[in-house]
């Protein structure tokens, strides 16, 4: 094994939780906060197992430094939630922690980039109908994040940018968190089926199983690929929207999923330099505890190479115009710069600001491309730019 | 707060924990159920809408 995978294995940080203290699922909701002690100790066995296959893939901790942490995981205190009054036996969250359990920036994002896709698309339908969709869209969206939030509650729970949200600081259980997001999710989907059609309403519900099952339940804490795979969760939303105006999906909204899908890595990658520590204490494998922050810096280059040309897409086929070619065009060097940047500077304070930028720029990009789009084709200020168009699509 | 005695004078009591946990317990409940009376009013508004769009332009041209 490189000499330079144990330094890196090193940095794992210690301080997981104790299974006592830290909130569970939470079944029912009547149970007190603190039960599932067990079910926090077998999570713990099984984020360590999984990062054990990677050492022994040769590509992660070495076996030390994995029992190490296991041991740490199992027997490490954990930051104490704070006690639910439970003698009035009823809930005791106010309605703004269950706004803050639908993660409403996200859902922000959701609206957003569907909102575009049902643009770009030029349907014809009602737009009471277009807003009804756009509303069952964003509380699907919400929804899977109510069940994200009461599955990772215990990781949640340990990580500062994650600290506060409603169940582990004890504003709300897991089994309320549960049902709301179940009864949201139904509710949501049989909502997009009547208002808009099934074909919709099928891939709303496809998308909650992703990103509640395939990426919570078993991605996030057994691959250091977690994001790039689950990342279509996030991805889906502009498909959802064709397919409630238009019954069908069509080649402009599968584009606009690619740019999201391949975004997502170098955005949650950068992320994830900078809050290496959290992530570890958690347990979960993110590519700089798994296979080193270098590595991730030349996958975060290579994501972005195939990214940036990805997003100028819509100006061949024909739906992103002369604004979009000129804003487009210079995100896309600014994109390609910051990458650059995180690759290259690799030590000290530097590389974290690299990082951080990088990050903080990821977000403005995608807002600034699917912002142009909406304008372009809301505002009537598309213009196609003949030369750079396919035959035929202009 | 002082609580009222038998003849209404103030005994000068401070409301005891538990009391004090109830009374938030309240005010959060009532909360809720304001945040989900609006959200339910206007579920209703916005599917009775949905329903009149759907139903076509025809729906309030009633033959007498």
């Amino acid at each position: 094994m490189d000499p330079g995978r144990a330094t890196q294995a090193a940095r794992l940080l210690p301080g997981a939780p104790h299974a006592a203290g830290v909130p569970g699922r939470g079944f029912p909701p009547s149970l007190p906060f603190a039960i599932r002690a067990d079910a926090r100790a077998d999570r713990a066995h099984e984020t360590g197992h999984a990062a054990a296959g990677y050492a022994a893939a040769g590509d992660g901790p070495t076996r030390e430094t994995t029992h190490d942490l296991m041991t740490v995981m199992t027997h490490e205190p954990a930051p104490q939630a704070p006690v639910l009054p439970t003698a009035i036996g009823g809930s005791t969250a106010e309605a703004g922690d269950y706004l803050a359990l639908l993660k409403p920036r996200v859902m922000f994002l959701v609206v957003f980039t569907a909102l575009v896709g049902m643009v770009v698309v030029e349907s014809a339908v009602h737009p009471i109908v277009a807003f009804a969709s756009l509303l069952a869209i964003a509380v699907g969206a919400g929804a899977s994040g109510a069940l994200n939030m009461w599955w990772d509650a215990d990781i949640d729970a340990v990580m500062t940018r994650t600290a506060q949200r409603p169940i582990p600081a004890g504003r709300v259980t897991g089994g309320e968190a549960l049902a709301f997001g179940l009864t949201l999710s139904i509710g949501s989907v049989l909502t997009l089926g009547l208002v808009a059609n099934w074909l919709a309403a099928g891939f709303l519900a496809f998308t909650i199983f992703f990103y509640a099952v395939v990426y919570s339940m078993w991605l996030k804490r057994a691959t250091p690929q977690n994001i790039v795979i689950g990342g279509a969760a996030g991805a889906f939303p502009p498909m959802v929207a064709d397919a409630a105006v238009t019954g069908s999906l069509g080649i402009e909204t599968l584009v606009l999923f690619a740019i999201i899908f391949l975004w997502t890595p170098p955005h949650f990658w950068a992320l994830a330099l900078v809050k290496s520590g959290d992530y570890a204490r958690a347990g979960v494998p993110m590519l700089p505890n798994v296979a080193g922050p270098d590595e991730t810096r030349r996958q975060i280059w290579l994501y972005t190479l195939v990214f940036v040309p990805v997003t100028l897409l819509p100006i061949p086929l024909g739906f992103g115009g002369l604004v979009y070619t000129i804003v487009g065009g210079a995100t896309a060097f600014a994109m390609l710069g910051l990458a650059w940047r995180v690759y290259r500077i690799r030590e000290g304070e530097e590389a974290a600001k690299a990082a951080q930028r990088l990050f903080g720029f990821t977000i403005l990009h995608l807002f600034i491309l699917f912002a142009v789009l909406l304008a372009e084709h809301a505002l009537g200020l598309y213009s196609a730019v003949p030369a750079l168009v396919l035959p035929g699509l202009a | 707060m002082a609580k009222a005695g038998e003849n209404g004078e103030a005994t000068g009591r401070e409301p005891t924990p538990a009391e004090r946990e109830a009374e938030a317990f309240r005010k959060r409940r009532r909360g809720r159920s304001i945040a989900l009376a609006v959200v339910l009013a206007a579920l209703v508004a916005l599917f009775y809408a949905v329903t009149i769009v759907k139903m076509g332009p025809g729906v309030l041209d009633r033959p007498m």
